[in-house]
């Protein structure tokens, strides 16, 4: 089995005239956590986007497992967007209904388990939760499918600092060697310590792409650190 | 709780003092039981590779060893646990010697400093 879980060629994108990817090419291996790190705008979340056939690219494209993204890689990635598509009307368990429907590696009682652990009633309707909860209910939602790749779009942004240390123990419990977790954030300090690599993202461009303890190493710095010294304003 | 970690060092490393000192402090016991992998990460709250990455690392300088399917066991050689001990304490004399000289103190001024300290404590003790 090929190493790559994902990878892009020469992909370029742009929204009318503005150029947002730029002539991208770089892979990342299975069984990793891997961090997206980039500012505002530096074409993160449109990157995740392209993986997951939302948007097409203009140029080059982008294989997952083997496959370009299509049906066959629907099945095998598992998304978290930047925002809410559920609908705010249904409640918690008609939810997980849904869900189970609609994917065949979707397992319920891990999802259950995990609403329970956050003390989330699953009658509950998604509009009377904070906002907050209902990104713990999406994420709940994301991890529970047996995935062989997990792109989570700022999965933390919103949720306390408790709930911020299960979230980060639920996708390294969930490990498992043949997935890997594509995480993109600006909480880089949060999450430093749970990722095997990082991927810089600078104005459309990979500007760096290196494990974590190689920075530490090399660099004598964090992560966190290094962001702020590459991005500094 | 999620374990402490500094910027400047490798989490590797530091989660390979982290281990030393809980195995020095007691909190395993020679010929215990090690948690797998998944769990000390989880419990770290680091990523499994690197976890994975400091028990080889702490198998390889003897601390732990690897029963074929049981899983990692605490050394029984006091010996071995011994000289880590040591090797710490040696660290940490070193650098506490180093902030001394720096804000002034010959070495000779140290032990003296060290000993009134140590007298002091035992007096306290003993009410």
């Amino acid at each position: 089995m090929d190493n790559v879980i994902w990878k892009c060629e020469n992909l370029t994108m742009k929204y009318g005239k503005r150029q947002v990817l730029n002539n991208v090419s770089f892979q990342l291996e299975r069984g990793k956590i891997i961090g997206l790190l980039g500012p505002n705008g530096s074409g993160k979340t449109t990157l995740i986007k392209l993986s997951n056939g939302l948007l097409t690219p203009k140029k080059g494209n982008i294989i997952i497992d083997g496959h370009k993204v299509g049906l066959e890689t629907k099945k095998i990635v598992s998304y978290l967007p930047e925002r809410s598509y559920l609908d705010n009307s249904l409640k918690i368990y008609q939810i997980v209904d849904l869900f189970q429907d609609f994917y065949e590696d979707f397992d319920v009682n891990k999802a259950y388990n995990m609403l329970k652990d956050l003390k989330i009633n699953p009658e509950d309707r998604l509009k009377s939760m904070s906002k907050g909860t209902k990104e713990k209910v999406q994420l709940i939602l994301v991890m529970s499918r047996e995935a062989k790749l997990y792109m989570l779009d700022e999965p933390i942004g919103g949720v306390d600092p408790a709930a911020r240390d299960y979230i980060l123990r639920t996708i390294i419990s969930n490990y498992n060697p043949d997935a890997s977790v594509i995480i993109s954030t600006h909480l880089i300090s949060d999450i430093e310590q749970v990722l095997d690599d990082v991927v810089f993202i600078k104005e459309g461009e990979v500007m760096l792409h290196k494990p974590v303890d190689e920075i530490r190493e090399e660099d004598g710095k964090s992560v966190d650190e290094l962001f702020r010294e590459v991005f500094r304003c | 709780m999620a374990w402490e970690f500094k910027n400047d060092r490798p989490i590797y490393a530091q989660i390979l003092e982290h281990m030393e000192l809980d195995i020095l402090s007691g909190k395993y016991s020679p010929g215990e039981k090690v948690p797998s992998v998944r769990e000390l990460a989880a419990d770290a709250a680091v990523n499994p590779n690197t976890m994975q990455r400091a028990m080889v690392e702490l198998e390889r300088r003897g601390l732990v060893y690897t029963e074929r399917t049981n899983g990692r066991f605490i050394t029984e050689n006091m010996d071995m646990l011994q000289d880590v001990k040591r090797r710490i304490a040696e660290e940490y004399i070193g650098e506490f010697v180093d902030k001394m000289k720096k804000i002034g103190y010959s070495e000779e001024e140290v032990k003296n400093l060290m000993q009134n300290h140590m007298n002091y404590e035992r007096n306290e003790e003993n009410g």
